[in-house]
């Protein structure tokens, strides 16, 4: 399993702000090695998040997202204590899954 | 759920990219997910494969760097004013596939996301987004001193 992310989750009047930091190569596949051949692409595909069950975010990624992405979003309905779970999927199929407390 | 879509996705090809875009975006996820719109190589076949051509908008804007100094890691910001915005898109103009993410926005999300994209030269961020089903764009130009593929 890959490393795990981290995640930072502070609640501001009713908004959220959920910080997540993902640990992955994000290969584009258009890269070449030393001997010229292509390495092959292995990047997250998808990223959703949840809030006591419901969606919060989903995302579909290129390799073009940077390598050990970055992702910030905010959203309303959360209290102190709950939890946000991230879930990524990549594009062979490996994925990780994180929960952070809204703090 | 994981693996009916996993299945589906191998069955993909069929599906017109338009359609399935559209169809993500709702919760019956038995839906294939169209990945097609992520290989394209222009930006119009980019902004074909969202879902047509985007109004400019000045609701929308890009949070990027007028510099990047590290192409590879260029942070990147949109923020959408635009009432009951469901989709944010992200497009690297002169990526070799511009498409670069694509954000999901339920109700109670903020549209409001930023992440960190490859850039491969100096190029606009066109940020598109998808508000009561109509599509909007706002565009900013970054320049990069140091290209974002590695080598």
């Amino acid at each position: 399993m890959a490393d795990p992310m981290r995640i930072r989750a502070a609640l501001a009047g009713d908004e959220t702000t959920v910080r997540v930091l993902m640990a992955h190569i994000m290969e584009t596949g258009i890269r070449k090695d030393a001997s010229g051949a292509l390495i092959p692409a292995h990047f997250i595909q998808d990223v959703e998040a949840t809030h006591n069950g419901k969606s919060v975010l989903k995302t579909m990624w290129s390799g073009a997202v940077s390598q050990n992405p970055f992702l910030s979003f905010k959203f309303k309905g959360a209290a102190k204590g709950d939890k946000v779970v991230v879930k990524w999927v990549d594009n062979k199929g490996d994925s990780r899954t994180d929960e952070v407390t809204i703090a | 759920m994981k693996n009916t879509r996993r299945s589906a996705l191998k069955v993909t090809g069929a599906f017109a990219t338009l359609v399935s875009l559209g169809l993500i975006t709702q919760s019956q996820a038995q839906a294939a997910v169209d990945r097609s719109g992520f290989s394209v190589k222009t930006l119009d076949d980019a902004l074909k494969a969202i879902g047509g051509n985007a109004a400019a908008s000045d609701q929308i804007t890009v949070v990027s760097p007028d510099i990047a100094e590290n192409g590879a890691v260029v942070p990147v910001g949109v923020v959408s004013k635009l009432p009951n915005t469901t989709e944010i898109f992200i497009i690297i103009e002169k990526n070799p596939t511009p498409l670069a993410a694509v954000f999901m926005i339920p109700d109670g999300t903020a549209p409001d996301v930023q992440t960190r994209v490859k850039m491969g030269q100096s190029t606009n961020v066109i940020a598109v987004v998808k508000a009561d089903g109509k599509l909007f764009s706002a565009i900013k130009e970054t320049k990069v001193t140091l290209g974002g593929c590695g080598g």
